[in-house]
């Protein structure tokens, strides 16, 4: 990339502070246009050289180069890990996007947000067309797990060719009876790319079919970028006659759960174990959780959890 | 001090760093603190390892990634990589001629003597790692006076050449060697464009250049051991010295920027057939990396010439492999995400309970129907 | 089924090793006794091979170690690039060319309307994977999503080849290695080829075992009238299986016909040898 004939940032020195978002406009370019494939290609992984940052490989750099790459002073963001806004990560993440991006406001509040940057989660309060979901993705190739080899992956992937993944889910049923893919449950996207969703559960699939919203995954360590446009299909991959199930919460007497703090009983619970042994469900959906129990009205739901 | 996974993680966070720092600064009622040149200067391996691992030119900082990391090599390459990515790339300088390396080493295996003859320059190789007691307690005086008997001993006016003549070059006029190519293929620029298999040698060289020392070594230690087909020689290893010649954007003129210090190691092996006449000549295997560091520069050569074996005889060993090599030895993305581990992962491990305890209900009522 | 066309027409399919003489498909580049030419020192491990394949026949290949066959079936089902000479497919009504496909359509092709069954099981068949999955995967790849129709058809397939379907979740390393052989036959099948291709399938097995492999080929062959190319050393086999057969020295075609011709009356001195050797 020939850079000596574009206008030059100017040259920082070393106690000033760092240009807005971080990286340089060159790196926001690269990352941006890589974007746009992603949407013109669903599901596709366009490679990309993606930067160190100041957080370790593993820990989200590949959701914030994105997130820094799109985000603006127009913008407020969210961040999540494990659906909660106060894990570690996501702190770290938010404090640094604060630090780097003067001017952006940040918010636990998931309608108040325009762009939310996510690790293992898709919030259960339904996104608009106006909301950008980013997620942290550690690994980008639904492949990987019958072939090692990411050239063979690519040819697998250009002539849709899944049926070596196809025969792992069946040698699964015929071993335990169950498909026993619990995370990164292989979706196809617009019929042809299946995509690993990152490590959301299989009850956040079904937000990706046809949503309102744009969903990006960027994988730092990796080095690609994939995209679910808006309207989309995004279908797990599951055989005819055995649908795909996302998990049911039990308590140990067999009875649906739900969680101790809000009631709600049809949104991903996180376990913990009473004093005396006993489990107790609580949302992951932290801010979920908390509008739940003081103004369930102001939430909205996806039509698939209706009936759960 | 017990992690929790829920409020209080900003909390959380800001105390792991108060106590991290309380480790570096525990002993400031009786200690010094570390001064940037002394970390260049006292300990200048790890030094040169940072600097080689980072990537990234800039002996202060280097230094400084050092003391703010306390001496962990990973994380202190991560400092240097992420501050890299706020800078912006300049330009490209022409081909560094080490041929005109201000040599502070220079050995060659392959021969007992070599024109500019053999200097071994600062090296441990020869002497005997036994423990100097007399340095548990160094006086800053006794340091001061070490200094000044050796420098009774120097010899400025000792006639040293400007530059050394290329052992590979005295092997190619010797006819061991194919003739010279030069690549007319530009730089591949790891930095700016992803890697896509298969790759170019350069883009090879240039992930290997950076990659974290014990990994590549152990790669390279394993061809040397049997899962590959190397059976090497230095031809030469050197060490010194490189300008940095620029052309100024507006005035083209050139300048230099400052110079550089860099490990470079050329390495022959096994003879084979050239593609191009057909002849039979040695093969070479080039390694080079940014400070002193020469387990990493042989190791690098030895896997280069493993990867070029590889293309040319098919795949035998997992260092013949480039997918294999070149994508584990970055410290950034292997120390990454091997401490990821450590972060929640409470939502996945939800998940597998419940396709366990599926699979265990559905085992169950097979066992329960027969 | 077009009967007056052939499935599959070879002509001059050649593969050598080296830099041929100019002209040496005019010049017959080699010399009689050997597949190297005397001139230019390249091998021919193929030499200037045709032949028609017609729909619902059992064409066999026999030849000794070096005679070429293994090089030419290597050809015709894609796994190696031929130096020279056409292959053309007569399939579903259209002509395909071999040599105007890309990889990717080879590979489709080759999945979709071949079945291959080699003389080494490690080849045809995914060890790590259960014998019901080695057919689940052909069947799969055909685009079938219902799982209780693929346990069915992977078990039909297999016993169909003889195999008991109580054995279908075992791992092929388990069966002996006429079982193996079954197995992939079963596999071969599973997406109802048009052309199935056979490598010295009995080799290495014993004798009884190859005689009821043998007869599950015919039964298959009557049942399905799939056309197939049997490559072999072995006379008997070709004696059993093959309605034509072509002999194969030096990576030449030296002989074919009938088989019962071939082996009762055979022209060439080879023949006539292999012939009065065989038991």
């Amino acid at each position: 990339m020939s850079e000596s004939t574009q206008a030059m940032p100017t040259q920082t020195t070393r106690s000033e502070g760092y240009h807005f978002g971080f990286l340089d406009e060159y790196a926001k370019r690269e990352v941006r246009r890589s974007i746009l494939k992603a949407i013109a290609i669903p599901g596709y992984q366009v490679p990309y050289a993606s930067r160190e940052m100041p957080m370790t490989r593993g820990f989200g750099t590949g959701g914030l180069q994105l997130t820094l790459s799109v985000i603006g002073t127009a913008d407020c963001l969210k961040v999540i890990d494990q659906g909660s806004d106060e894990s570690v990560n996501a702190v770290n993440i938010r404090q640094f996007v604060e630090e780097t991006c003067p001017g952006v406001t940040s918010t636990t509040r998931t309608q108040a947000a325009s762009i939310i940057q996510t690790r293992h989660r898709i919030p259960e309060h339904k996104l608009t067309e106006d909301q950008l979901l980013i997620f942290q993705v550690p690994y980008p190739d639904s492949l990987v797990v019958v072939e090692a080899n990411e050239h063979k992956r690519k040819i697998m992937h250009g002539e849709a060719d899944y049926s070596s993944l196809w025969v792992k889910l069946y040698e699964d049923i015929v071993e335990f009876k169950e498909i026993t893919l619990s995370h990164r449950y292989p979706t196809r996207i617009f019929q042809h790319y299946v995509i690993d969703p990152s490590p959301i559960p299989r009850f956040d699939v079904p937000k990706l079919h046809q949503a309102d919203f744009l969903s990006l995954f960027g994988a730092g360590r990796e080095k690609k970028i994939y995209a679910v446009p808006p309207y989309t299909d995004a279908v797990p991959l599951a055989f005819e006659d055995i649908p795909f199930r996302v998990e049911h919460f039990e308590t140990e007497a067999g009875q649906q759960a739900c969680c101790a703090v809000c009631g709600c009983s049809n949104a991903y619970l996180e376990r913990s174990y009473a004093p005396d042994g006993s489990v107790v469900f609580s949302c992951s959906d932290t801010d979920f959780c908390e509008q739940y129990r003081s103004d369930p009205t102001a939430l909205v739901r996806y039509k698939y959890y209706e009936s759960l | 001090m017990s992690y929790v996974a829920i409020k209080g993680g900003g909390q959380a966070i800001k105390g792991a760093a108060d106590v991290l720092e309380y480790l570096r600064c525990k002993g400031a009622e009786s200690e010094a603190s570390l001064k940037i040149a002394q970390i260049e200067n006292q300990l200048g391996g790890l030094h040169s390892r940072v600097l080689s691992e980072g990537g990234l030119y800039d002996p202060e900082l280097v230094s400084l990634a050092i003391k703010q990391s306390r001496g962990d090599s990973f994380e202190a390459v991560y400092y240097l990589r992420a501050y890299r990515s706020t800078r912006p790339r300049l330009g490209q300088t022409p081909r560094l001629k080490t041929e005109n390396m201000r040599l502070i080493r220079r050995i060659s295996s392959a021969f007992k003597d070599i024109p500019g003859g053999q200097n071994l320059g600062p090296t441990p190789d020869y002497s005997q790692r036994l423990f100097r007691f007399d340095l548990l307690d160094e006086s800053d005086e006794a340091f001061r006076q070490q200094l000044k008997n050796l420098m009774k001993k120097a010899c400025p006016e000792a006639p040293v050449p400007d530059s050394f003549p290329k052992v590979v070059d005295f092997l190619r006029t010797e006819g061991l060697l194919p003739p010279k190519q030069v690549s007319q293929m530009p730089a591949f620029d790891i930095t700016r464009e992803p890697l896509i298999f298969p790759v170019s040698r350069g883009a090879g060289l240039s992930v290997m250049a950076r990659s974290e020392t014990g990994s590549i070594l152990a790669l390279a230690y394993s061809s040397m051991r049997g899962y590959g087909d190397v059976h090497p020689t230095i031809a030469e290893l050197r060490v010194g010295y490189v300008p940095i010649c620029y052309q100024h954007p507006s005035s083209k003129k050139w300048i230099e920027a400052g110079e550089v210090l860099i490990t470079e190691c050329e390495v022959v092996a096994s003879h084979e057939l050239d593609p191009e006449s057909g002849q039979a000549f040695f093969t070479l295997g080039y390694g080079v990396c940014m400070g002193h560091n020469e387990a990493k520069a042989i190791s690098m050569a030895i896997l280069d010439r493993s990867l070029q074996h590889g293309q040319t005889h098919g795949i035998e060993h997992p260092s013949e492999d480039p997918e294999y090599v070149l994508m584990h030895i970055d410290s950034i993305d292997s120390m990454g995400f091997a401490i990821h581990y450590k972060m929640p992962h409470y939502v996945t491990f939800e998940s597998d309970i419940d396709r366990l305890n599926k699979s265990q209900q559905a085992i169950q009522k097979e066992e329960n129907s027969k | 089924m077009n009967h007056s066309k052939p499935i599959l027409k070879v002509d001059h399919l050649t593969k050598y090793y080296g830099t041929p003489c100019p002209n040496y498909l005019a010049k017959g580049c080699t010399h009689p006794n050997s597949n190297t030419c005397a001139e230019c020192g390249c091998l021919f491990a193929a030499n200037a091979v045709s032949f028609s394949l017609m729909p619902g026949e059992i064409l066999g290949v026999i030849g000794e170690s070096g005679s070429g066959k293994s090089t030419l079936l290597k050809m015709l089902v894609m796994d190696s690039l031929a130096s020279s000479g056409t292959i053309e497919l007569n399939l579903d009504g259209k002509t395909i060319d071999v040599n105007q496909l890309n990889a990717a359509q080879k590979r489709a092709l080759r999945n979709h309307k071949f079945g291959i069954v080699y003389q080494n099981p490690h080849l045809g068949l995914n060890f790590k994977v259960s014998a019901g999955g080695n057919i689940a995967e052909r069947v799969l790849m055909k685009g079938q999503r219902d799982y209780g129709y693929i346990r069915q058809r992977a078990s039909l397939l297999l016993e169909r080849a003889e195999v008991s379907s109580a054995r279908m979740d075992e791992l092929p390393g388990n069966f002996s290695g006429g079982m193996q052989q079954r197995v992939q036959i079963a596999k071969a099948l599973a997406t109802e080829p048009d052309i199935l291709f056979l490598d010295e399938i009995t080799t290495g097995l014993d004798l009884s075992v190859q005689a009821k492999i043998l007869d599950l080929i015919l039964e298959l062959q009557q049942t399905l009238s799939i056309s197939m190319i049997v490559v072999t050393h072995d006379l008997g086999v070709v004696r059993t299986l093959a309605d034509r057969t072509l002999v194969m020295q030096h990576g030449r075609v030296i002989e074919s016909g009938l088989t019962d011709q071939v082996l009762e009356d055979p022209q060439h001195a080879y023949t006539q040898q292999l012939v009065a050797s065989s038991l």
